[in-house]
């Protein structure tokens, strides 16, 4: 039975939801991480390194929730700061350079809100993102394991493919940002969530994702080894399929899957 | 040529440029008496009726002047020189060479995505008091003689935020100038994403970018001039992406709002925080231009691209 939008925003908000630290290690051979961004610091929100995936290596960018509170300060409850979104850059056109697929897992409420962020220009980091990612030559597959935040989110998820876990949420702003800036009452996160349309059935709906990646009964928190295994499984046959097209096809296509998302009349 | 001809050429070049802004209207008077006309509009003004708008106080330094002198200013506050929002009209006016514009788009309208209630309705609403059909206005026009692609968001709709139809015709702009060889101009202002679209909405971020970096291989100039306020999603995405970035002096530009950051910091943020300027000095603003000399120093950028004067 499918849950509405409020049981899943419940559901990706347990303690015990599985995190890139869970899933890494059962989806890769090997991982070896790269830290730092060149220019400013290390972002510990956003993890990226080198994996094997069926002795085929490919880079991995994942936004890191923590498992406990310890955790959790050191990723910064997966809110990258801009410094997190350049390493992620960084390790992208390394990627493109070296002829591995990327790989995305994305999972995080949104980009950090704060002074240093601002200082160190987190919209300018997001939309270099967004346009380096659009042309860059090589796959790239996002994952949405969790939560979707907003343009924090986006700046990993430009891709040639988008999939979601069954429960997990992608949206312009949370549910509780929407019912405060547009209602005045964050209180209303319930209704905001069920009006919003930010499941991974609405998200198929609008074009923004092509697949659902399905979870185990009661959600991935369940059973953590059978859902890194649907991940893998889906992986699997998508790196294969996106590394047989030729990179012009690829961004032209890449282009056109954003291009065509609108809903005007003229 | 020896440093002293250059300084002296520098400098002819910038008296150029205020010979050509029109005279300066008068001297605003910021007195007592207005302050005091503005604040006792209410009660104890003897039965005088004060229009709304004969005076116009500056949101940023609070300092009251006289509407007319204001808008003779080009609504520049004469006290903290802070460049105040204008409508689409406005700015075409001040920007382009007259009767020039030729508008791209002008029937798009959004639709509801996620059905949100009485969204239509707001939109209509809007529709006609701002004169324009979404809160972006695109086309092509001369500046200067030079032609150019432009695009004006205005703040008086639904705070130019994007949604479907902001970015099809940015996209749609970038692709014509891209086949033409031409450049873009884009004046900024947003609140962000148009979150009554929901996840449509945050898709523009992405198709927008995706456009500049095709226009971008296509070698042509992408100007940016930063207006207030520019915020969120749109300066997550193409107002941050110009070849070249200009700002009005004390606009407001930022990702996340003041309130969302105070709300996490539990800390007042300092007046400069989040202005041009400070943008400027953390290195993500190149030049801060004011309104009267805008339409030269276009011009001037675009003529130093190679672009051809079409129109004397």
């Amino acid at each position: 039975m499918k849950l509405t939008a409020t049981e899943r925003l419940t559901l990706i908000r347990n303690k015990h939801r599985p995190t890139v630290n869970n899933y890494i290690p059962l989806i890769f051979n090997r991982f070896i991480e790269l830290h730092g961004d060149r220019h400013y610091g290390d972002d510990a929100a956003i993890m990226g390194g080198i994996a094997t995936f069926y002795s085929m290596p490919v880079t991995v960018l994942a936004q890191v929730k923590g498992r406990d509170i310890e955790e959790n300060k050191r990723s910064n409850f997966a809110m990258p700061h801009p410094e997190g979104y350049r390493k992620a850059l960084r390790l992208a056109k390394q990627a493109e350079k070296f002829g591995r697929p990327v790989v995305c897992l994305v999972d995080t409420p949104g980009a950090f809100c704060g002074i240093e962020a601002e200082e160190r220009g987190q919209g300018e980091a997001i939309a270099r993102n967004l346009m380096e990612f659009m042309t860059l030559k090589t796959p790239i597959i996002s994952i949405i394991l969790g939560e979707g935040g907003s343009g924090g989110a986006l700046a990993l998820a430009v891709c040639d493919e988008l999939a979601v876990l069954e429960n997990a949420l992608y949206s312009v702003i949370s549910p509780r940002g929407f019912a405060s800036i547009l209602w005045k009452d964050p209180t209303r996160e319930k209704e905001a969530a069920e009006l919003m349309k930010i499941t991974a059935e609405d998200l198929i709906g609008f074009g923004v994702a092509e697949k659902i990646i399905p979870e185990p009964a009661g959600g991935a928190h369940n059973d953590c080894q059978l859902m890194a295994d649907n991940i893998s499984e889906y992986l699997f046959e998508a790196v294969k399929r996106l590394c047989a097209v030729d990179s012009e096809t690829l961004l032209r296509k890449r282009y056109e899957k954003f291009r065509k998302i609108g809903m005007f009349t003229e | 040529m020896g440093l002293e001809d250059l300084f002296k050429k520098v400098k002819d070049r910038f008296n150029d440029d205020k010979a050509e802004a029109a005279p300066k209207a008068e001297a605003v008077q910021k007195t007592e008496t207005a302050v005091k006309i503005e604040t006792s509009n209410k009660s104890d003004t003897g039965g005088v009726k004060i229009p709304d708008n004969l005076l116009f106080k500056c949101p940023r330094c609070q300092v009251t002047s006289y509407m007319e002198n204001f808008e003779k200013d080009r609504k520049v506050c004469s006290n903290c020189n802070y460049h105040a929002r204008l409508t689409w009209k406005e700015r075409l006016e001040l920007t382009a060479d007259k009767d020039s514009f030729n508008e791209f788009d002008a029937e798009m309208q959004s639709q509801n995505p996620i059905n949100y209630p009485d969204y239509a309705d707001k939109l209509q609403k809007l529709q006609k008091t701002c004169d324009m059909r979404e809160a972006v206005i695109t086309g092509e026009c001369t500046i200067r003689g030079y032609k150019t692609v432009i695009g004006i968001m205005d703040s008086n709709f639904m705070m130019a935020s994007m949604g479907s139809v902001v970015g099809e015709k940015i996209t749609r702009a970038f692709e014509y100038a891209a086949e033409r060889k031409m450049p873009v101009i884009l004046f900024t202002a947003s609140g962000g994403a148009r979150m009554q679209e929901g996840i449509i909405s945050l898709m523009q971020m992405a198709k927008t970018s995706g456009a500049i970096a095709k226009f971008s291989e296509a070698g042509q100039l992408y100007i940016t001039v930063m207006t207030d306020p520019t915020t969120g999603g749109v300066t997550a995405s193409f107002a941050s992406l110009g070849d070249i970035i200009i700002a009005e002096p004390k606009v407001l530009i930022g990702f996340a709002g003041r309130r969302v950051i105070q709300d996490t910091i539990k800390q007042k943020l300092p007046d400069e925080f989040q202005s041009a300027e400070f943008l400027q000095e953390n290195g993500f603003v190149d030049i801060i231009c004011e309104r009267k000399k805008m339409r030269s120093c276009l011009s001037r950028l675009l003529k130093m691209h190679n672009y051809v004067k079409i129109v004397e």
